[in-house]
C-alpha cells in the first residue's frame, strides 16, 4: 500500500498542489537535507562568520580612525608632533589591508564552501538515480532528473555563493548595532524592537507566498527542460513529421508559464521588499520624533539623539541584503524541495547492509520457489517455481512475449527482486550480495546497445573500467568487431557521437557483445537482439555470440532456434511457468510445445 | 564584450523606454536616500538651539515622507525594468529553442543536449538578470561614483586627487581581471552544460550501466567531471575575490593617505576642518558604490560570457532551410517518383582520409514502386534514406521527387510528401493516438482521424495499443521506455503509415518483429500503400522478395538495380550480402512466429492443416504458408 502511495506521490510530483500539511512535510524534509549538507562543512561556515566579522569590524573602524584622527592628530600637529597624525594614517591602512585580506578570504571561503556542498549534493543525487530500478527511470523522465540536477542545483549555488557572507555580516551588524541602542538608551530599543513585530509578520507572509510562488518556478523550470531534452533527442523525428510548429506552441506555452510564475515570485518579493524599506523608514521616523520629544523634554541630549538617529539607520541598512538573502534562501529551499523528493523515493531492489562477500562465484544459479508480480496488486507474472542451473550450462528462455521469460531474466540481474522466494548465486541470495560482486559476476547484455558518447574504445572499455588498450582490442577481435572497427575513420578513437548516430545498429551490438566480453562474468545474461542485421553481420553476430558464450553460465532470451539449439537446455516458458525443460534433443523427444516448434521450424526448411 | 553588449542593447530595443524609467527610479532612489540625513541634520541642528515640538513634528513627517518615496521608487523600478525584462527573457528563449529546433540534425549531432540545455535555461536567465538589475545598477553606481567624486573636489582638489589615483591601479587590475574571469566564467558554463550532458545520458542509457554494474564507475566519471567544474568555480572565485580585494582595499588605502596629507593641510591652514570632514563624509559614501561597481563587473563579465555562448548557438548558419521561391506542389497529387542524380554525401565533420559516405549514387524510383535497398552494415542505406526528407544534405548531386529538386521544395511540403520510419523508434511523451497520428493531415475529421488511426495501427500490426490501460489514449513515457523494442517500432511505422507520404521511406522498420510478422506486414503495407512510392532498407529475402526491384548499395554507390530473381542470377555480390541460400535464411528463422504455434489450439489447427496439406501435396507444389494465417488471427499478447 505505502509503496503505491509513494509512487503516485511521486509521479504527480511534478504537477500536484500541495496540501498545507503537505507543504510543511516537503519543506521540512527540504530542510533536513540542507542540515545534513550543511553538517560536514560547519567548521568552515564558522571560519568564514570569523573573517566577515572581522572584516566587517575593520569597516566599522575607519570612520572612527579618521575621526580620532581630526580630534587628536590636527592640535598634536599645530604644536609640531606628527606622530598621531602618523599613527592614525597607519591605523588606516593597516585596516584597509587586513579588511582586503579577509574579504578575499570569506569572498573565496564562501564559494568553497558552497561548492563542496554542491559536490556532495550533486553526488548523492547522482549515486542515488544510478541505483534506482527501471520502473522508476521509466516513471521519472531523464529531462526531470536533468532538471534537479541543473537549474535546481542553481538554485542552491546562487544560495551559496552569495547569500551567506552577506547574510553573517548583516545579521551581525545588525545585532551589534540593537545592542548598543539598547545600551545607550532603552526607550528607543524599545520602540525599535516594536517595529520588528511588523518586520516579522511580513516576512512570515513573505515566506508563505513565496514558497508557493518558487516551488511553481521549479515546477515550470522542470517541465520546460523535460520537453527540452525531449524534443532535442527526438530531432530527427520531430523534424520528418513536422512537429516543429506545434512543439515551438508548446514550448512558448512553456515558457510562458514558467515567465509568469517568476514574475509572481518577482513581484511577491517587490512587495516585501520596498515594504521592509517602508517599515524601516517609519522606524527611523519614530525614533526621531519620540527622540525630539524627550531631547525638549530634556530627558535626552541632543547629541545622544544623533548617535540613535544615525544607528537606527545604520541598523536598516542591511535590510535589502537579508531580504535579497531570503528571498534566495526560499527559491534554493524550493529547489532542495524537489531534490529531497526525489532522494525519499524509496528503491524496490535494496542493497545489503551488511553483505556478504563472493569474491569468486561458480555461477551456479538457483531459483527457490519464486513467484513475481509488478506491483502488489498486480497479477502473478511468474508462478512459485523452482529452477536450478549448473555452473557452465547454456540455457536457452523460449516463450511468447508476455510470458515470463524476461521476468526470470530480470531476477536473475537483480533489476527487480522477487516476491516471494529466493533467487541465489552459488548458494547465497542475490540480496545479500553486495551490487559490486553482484555485477561483476552477473551481467546482462540487452537488445538496446546504447552507446555513450566517448569513443568506441571507451564504449567497450565500459565493460571493465581499467582495462588496457590491449585488452580493449582482443575482446574487440574475439568477438569479431575488430574488422568493423578498424575501418572506422580514427578506428578504436572513432567517436561514436550522439546516440551512435554513426554506427549502424549492427555495429552497436557488436559493440555491445565485446563490452560484455571484456567485463567477463560468470554469468551471463542475453536478451538476444531481434534480427535487425544483414545477412553477413548477422552471421559475424552469431559467430561472436557463440564466443561470448564459452564456458560461462549463460541465459538467453532466444529469438532463433539456431540459436536455442547450440543451448545445453531449453525451458520453455508460458503463462509465468516453465512449462517444459531439458536438452533441446530431449524436448524433441518428448514431443511437447518445443516439439511443436520444432517441428514446424524443421517444415520450413 | 562591449560588441556583445550592443548587440543585446538592440535585442533589448522594445523594453529600452521602460529600462530607462527603471533608471529614473533607481537615481532618483539613491538620491532620494541620500536626502535623509540631510533632513536628520537640520532636526538636530534646530534642537541645538532649542525649537519646538512643530520641528519635530515635520523633521519626522519629512523623514517618514522621504522614506515613503524611497520606497516607492524602489518599486517602481521594480515595475519598470523587471516586469518587462520577464518577457524579454522569455522571447529570447523562445527565439532560441526556435533556432535549435530548426537547425538540421547535423547540427544537433555535433552539440551535446546539455550545451544546449544549459544555454537554453541558465545562460537566459543570468541574461536576464543582467537587463533587469546589473545594467540598471551599473549606470546608477557609475553616476553615485561621478556625483561623489564632483564633491569631493569641491571639498579638496588635493585629496580628491588622492583618491582619484587609486583609480589609476583599479583599471589596470580591471583589465587583467576581465581577461582571466572571462576565461574562468566560459570554462564554467562550458562544464556545467558538458556536466548535463553527462547526466542526460547516465539516465538514457541506464539499462547498460545497470547491466554492467557500472553505476559506481559512471558516479566516478561524473565526480570526476564535477570536481572539474566545483575547481573552476573555486578558480572563479579566487579571481573574484581579489579583484573585490583590490576593490575594497584601495580605495580604503587612499583614505589612508588622504587622512595623512590632510591632517597637514589642515595644520597649516591650507583647508578647514570642516571641508576636511565633508570630504571624509563624501568619500565614505562613494566607497561603497566603488565595491558594488566590482561585484557588477563580474556580472557583466558573466553575462557577457552567456550572451556569447547564446549567440554562438544562434549564429550558426542553418543550411537547411526552405528556398526563398519554393515550387509550389500540389501535395496531395504528387505521383512520388524519386531519383537520386549522382549524389555524394560525406560528413561535415569527416577526416580528409576517409572516403564519402555516399559517392555517388544514381537510382530512379518509379512512382508507386517498392524498392528495396540492401547492402553491408554501414553501407550508407540509412543515410541515402534520410537525403530525401533533407534530413541531412547531399554535398554534391542532387535528389528530386516528381523532377523537381528537394532543395527547391518548401521544407513543410517536402516532409509532408515523405515519411521516415526510423530504425530506432523515437516517440513522445504523447498519448498512443497523438504519437500516430503526428505527421496526418490535422484537417481530417475526427471520424477519419479515427478510422485512419486504426487503420494504421492494423498495418503496422501494433493493434496490442488497445489493450494497453487505456487503449490508444495510453500515455506512452518519455521515448516509450515502458514499451519494449518491437512494440516502440510497430508505433513509430504505423506513425509513417498514418502519414499518408507520397513517398514512404522505411529505414529496417521490421527489424523487430518476427519474419511473418514481418510478411504480414509488409503484405499489408502493398494492400494499404497502394501507389505509395515506398524506399525500404532490406535484410531478408521474405521483405526483398516483395519489393518490385531492390538496389544493391556498395562502396557508397549503387551497384546493381533489378528484381531480386534477377540480382540472385546477375550479382554474386548481392548472393552473397542476402545469402545464396534460402534455406540459411530460414534457419534464422525466428522464435517468436513459431512460438505463436505452441499455442495448443494453434498447434491442433496447424496439425489440421497439416494433414489436410499432406494429402494435397501429394497430388501438387511444394508446401504453402499456412503460418501466415495463424499468425495473423493471433492476437498480440498484451503485458
Amino acid at each position: 500500500m505505502t509503496a503505491t502511495a509513494t509512487r503516485d506521490r511521486a509521479g504527480d510530483d511534478e504537477q500536484k498542489d500541495l496540501t498545507p500539511e503537505e507543504a510543511k512535510a516537503s519543506r521540512k524534509r527540504s530542510l533536513t537535507l540542507l542540515g545534513e549538507l550543511v553538517s560536514p562543512v560547519k567548521g568552515q561556515f564558522a571560519v568564514m562568520a570569523v573573517m566577515v566579522v572581522v572584516a566587517q569590524l575593520a569597516v566599522v573602524a575607519g570612520p572612527a580612525i579618521i575621526a580620532w584622527g581630526i580630534d587628536h592628530g590636527i592640535p598634536a600637529l599645530a604644536a609640531g608632533n606628527s606622530v598621531p597624525a602618523i599613527q592614525a594614517a597607519a591605523l588606516h591602512i593597516a585596516c584597509a589591508i587586513v579588511g582586503g585580506v579577509l574579504t578575499y578570504g570569506y569572498v573565496k571561503q564562501s564559494v568553497v564552501v558552497g561548492q563542496r556542498m554542491l559536490l556532495a549534493l550533486r553526488r548523492k543525487v547522482f549515486r542515488f538515480t544510478q541505483r534506482q530500478d527501471l520502473e522508476f527511470h521509466e516513471r521519472y523522465t531523464s529531462g526531470r532528473i536533468v532538471s534537479r540536477q541543473t537549474s535546481d542545483m542553481e538554485a542552491l549555488r546562487e544560495l551559496l555563493d552569495s547569500g551567506v557572507n552577506i547574510m553573517v555580516g548583516s545579521f551581525l551588524s545588525m545585532v551589534f548595532t540593537i545592542v548598543l541602542i539598547v545600551a545607550m538608551d532603552w526607550v528607543t530599543g524599545v520602540v525599535m524592537l516594536l517595529m520588528l513585530v511588523p518586520c516579522l509578520l511580513l516576512t512570515l507572509w513573505f515566506q508563505r507566498r513565496s514558497s508557493v510562488e518558487y516551488r511553481a518556478i521549479r515546477t515550470h523550470s522542470a517541465r520546460l527542460i523535460v520537453h527540452f531534452v525531449e524534443a532535442m533527442a527526438g530531432i530527427r523525428a520531430v523534424k520528418a513529421f513536422r512537429k516543429e510548429d506545434r512543439n515551438q506552441e508548446r514550448f512558448d506555452t512553456l515558457a510562458m508559464d514558467y515567465r509568469n510564475a517568476s514574475l509572481r515570485s518577482i513581484q511577491v518579493f517587490g512587495i516585501y521588499q520596498p515594504s521592509l524599506r517602508v517599515l524601516a523608514n517609519v522606524t527611523i521616523a519614530a525614533v526621531l520624533v519620540v527622540g525630539g520629544f524627550r531631547v525638549l523634554s530634556g530627558d535626552l541630549q541632543v547629541g545622544v539623539l544623533v548617535a540613535l538617529v544615525l544607528y537606527s539607520r545604520r541598523f536598516f541598512q542591511p535590510v535589502d541584503e537579508i531580504a535579497n538573502f531570503y528571498n534566495a534562501f526560499q527559491s534554493a529551499v524550493a529547489a532542495l524541495e524537489k531534490i529531497a523528493n526525489l532522494l525519499a523515493e524509496q528503491p524496490h531492489v535494496k542493497e545489503s547492509d551488511a553483505p556478504t562477500p563472493l569474491p569468486q562465484s561458480s555461477g551456479r544459479i538457483d531459483f527457490e520457489d519464486v513467484s513475481f508480480r509488478y506491483t502488489p496488486q498486480g497479477p502473478l507474472v511468474l508462478r512459485p517455481m523452482d529452477l536450478h542451473i549448473p555452473a557452465g550450462q547454456t540455457v536457452a528462455l523460449v516463450g511468447q512475449t508476455g510470458a515470463g521469460k524476461s521476468t526470470v531474466a530480470k531476477l536473475i540481474s537483480r533489476f527487480y527482486d522477487p516476491t516471494e522466494g529466493s533467487v541465489k548465486l552459488d548458494g547465497v541470495d542475490l540480496r545479500d550480495i553486495s551490487m559490486k560482486d553482484l555485477t561483476r559476476n552477473i551481467v546482462m547484455v540487452t537488445q538496446e546497445a546504447y552507446l555513450f558518447s566517448g569513443t568506441v574504445a571507451d564504449n567497450i572499455a565500459l565493460g571493465r573500467p581499467g582495462a588496457s588498450r590491449e585488452e580493449i582490442e582482443a575482446a574487440a577481435k574475439a568477438i569479431g568487431a575488430d574488422s568493423f572497427i578498424e575501418q572506422l575513420p580514427y578506428g578504436y578513437d572513432t567517436d561514436v557521437n550522439k546516440r551512435g548516430g554513426r554506427v549502424s545498429a549492427g555495429q552497436r551490438q557488436l559493440i555491445s557483445f565485446a563490452r560484455a566480453f571484456l567485463a567477463d562474468p560468470r554469468v551471463l545474461i542475453l536478451d538476444e537482439a531481434t534480427s535487425s542485421l544483414d545477412i553477413p553481420s548477422e552471421r559475424m553476430v552469431q559467430e561472436g555470440l557463440t564466443k561470448l558464450l564459452g564456458h560461462r553460465t549463460s541465459l538467453i532470451i532466444a529469438h532463433r532456434l539456431t540459436t536455442v539449439m547450440i543451448a545445453d537446455r531449453v525451458l520453455v516458458v508460458h503463462g509465468g511457468e516453465v512449462v517444459e525443460d531439458g536438452s533441446p534433443q530431449e524436448l524433441v523427444a518428448a514431443g511437447g510445445r518445443f516439439a511443436a516448434l520444432h517441428q514446424a521450424w524443421q517444415d520450413s526448411l | 564584450m562591449l560588441g556583445t553588449m550592443s548587440r543585446l542593447w538592440q535585442t533589448v530595443r522594445p523594453i529600452r523606454f521602460r529600462l530607462y524609467l527603471g533608471l529614473l527610479s533607481a537615481l532618483t532612489a539613491s538620491l532620494v536616500a541620500l536626502g535623509i540625513p540631510q533632513v536628520l541634520e537640520v532636526v538636530v541642528n534646530r534642537l541645538h538651539v532649542g525649537a519646538a515640538s512643530a520641528t519635530v513634528w515635520t523633521g519626522g513627517a519629512v523623514v517618514l515622507a522621504l522614506g515613503l518615496v524611497e520606497a516607492a521608487l524602489i518599486w517602481l523600478r521594480r515595475v519598470f525594468a523587471v516586469a518587462p525584462s520577464t518577457l524579454v527573457e522569455k522571447d529570447i528563449r523562445v527565439r532560441f529553442y526556435a533556432k535549435t529546433q530548426h537547425m538540421p540534425v547535423s547540427f544537433h549531432d555535433g552539440w551535446g543536449s546539455g550545451q544546449l540545455l544549459s544555454r537554453m535555461m541558465s545562460d537566459i536567465n543570468t541574461i536576464r538578470r543582467w537587463i533587469a538589475f546589473g545594467m540598471i545598477m551599473l549606470v546608477t553606481t557609475s553616476v553615485t561614483i561621478v556625483v561623489g567624486m564632483v564633491l569631493l573636489v569641491r571639498s579638496s582638489w588635493l585629496l580628491a586627487l588622492i583618491f582619484f589615483l587609486a583609480a589609476v591601479p583599479v583599471t589596470v587590475i580591471a583589465y587583467r581581471f576581465h581577461r582571466e574571469f572571462s576565461v574562468l566564467s566560459r570554462l564554467s558554463q562550458d562544464q556545467n552544460g558538458d556536466l548535463a550532458t553527462t547526466i542526460e545520458q547516465s539516465v538514457q542509457g541506464i539499462r547498460v550501466l545497470k547491466a554492467f554494474g557500472r553505476g559506481p564507475s559512471a558516479l566516478e566519471g561524473f565526480t570526476e567531471q564535477a570536481e572539474e567544474l566545483r575547481r573552476t568555480e573555486v578558480r572563479k572565485a579566487t579571481s573574484m575575490a581579489r579583484f573585490d580585494m583590490f576593490m575594497f582595499m584601495l580605495p580604503e588605502l587612499a583614505l589612508g593617505i588622504a587622512l595623512f596629507v590632510g591632517l597637514h593641510l589642515v595644520a597649516g591652514g591650507s583647508i578647514s576642518v570642516g571641508q576636511l570632514a565633508s570630504y571624509f563624509a563624501t568619500a565614505t559614501l562613494v566607497v561603497g558604490p566603488v565595491r558594488m561597481l566590482g561585484m557588477l563587473f563580474g556580472q557583466m563579465v558573466n553575462a557577457s560570457t552567456a550572451l556569447d555562448r547564446h549567440y554562438e548557438v544562434m549564429d550558426e548558419e542553418n543550411t537547411i532551410t526552405s528556398p526563398e521561391s519554393p515550387v509550389a506542389v500540389d501535395t496531395s497529387a504528387a505521383r512520388g517518383a524519386v531519383s537520386f542524380e549522382g549524389v555524394h554525401f560525406r560528413y561535415e565533420d569527416a577526416p580528409g582520409h576517409v572516403k564519402d559516405v555516399l559517392d555517388g549514387v544514381d537510382l530512379e524510383i518509379r512512382p508507386g514502386e517498392t524498392m528495396a535497398l540492401v547492402g553491408v552494415t554501414g553501407s550508407g542505406k540509412s543515410t541515402l534514406l534520410q537525403l530525401v526528407p533533407r534530413l541531412y544534405e547531399v554535398t554534391e548531386g542532387r535528389v528530386r521527387i516528381d523532377g523537381v529538386d528537394v532543395r527547391d521544395l518548401a521544407l513543410p511540403d517536402l516532409r509532408t510528401l515523405t515519411a521516415v520510419a526510423f530504425e530506432d523508434a523515437t516517440l513522445f511523451s504523447d498519448s498512443v493516438r497523438d504519437n500516430v497520428l503526428l505527421g496526418a493531415d490535422p484537417a481530417l475529421s475526427d471520424e477519419a482521424a479515427e478510422e485512419l488511426l486504426h487503420l494504421a495501427l492494423r498495418t503496422a500490426d501494433a493493434t496490442y495499443a488497445y489493450e494497453l490501460p487505456d487503449g490508444v489514449d495510453t500515455r506512452i513515457g518519455e521515448e516509450g521506455m515502458s514499451l519494449s523494442g518491437g512494440q516502440r517500432q510497430r508505433l513509430a511505422l504505423a506513425r509513417a503509415i498514418a502519414a499518408r507520404p507520397a513517398v514512404l521511406l522505411l529505414d529496417d522498420p521490421l527489424s523487430a518483429l518476427d519474419t511473418r510478422t514481418e510478411e504480414t506486414v509488409t503484405g499489408r503495407l502493398r494492400e494499404v500503400l497502394e501507389g505509395t512510392t515506398t524506399l525500404i532498407v532490406a535484410h531478408r529475402t521474405s521483405t526483398v522478395a516483395l519489393a518490385d526491384r531492390v538496389a544493391l548499395l556498395d562502396g557508397g554507390t549503387v551497384v546493381a538495380v533489378g528484381t531480386h530473381t534477377e540480382l540472385m542470377a546477375s550479382s554474386a555480390r548481392y548472393r552473397w550480402v542476402i545469402a545464396n541460400q534460402e534455406e540459411e535464411t530460414r534457419r534464422d528463422q525466428d522464435i517468436e512466429a513459431l512460438t505463436g504455434e505452441l499455442d495448443l489450439r494453434e498447434i491442433q489447427r496447424a496439425q489440421e492443416a497439416q494433414e489436410a496439406r499432406d494429402t494435397r501435396e501429394a497430388a501438387d507444389g511444394p508446401p504453402g504458408s499456412e503460418g501466415t494465417s495463424t499468425s495473423e488471427t493471433e492476437p498480440e499478447a498484451a503485458r
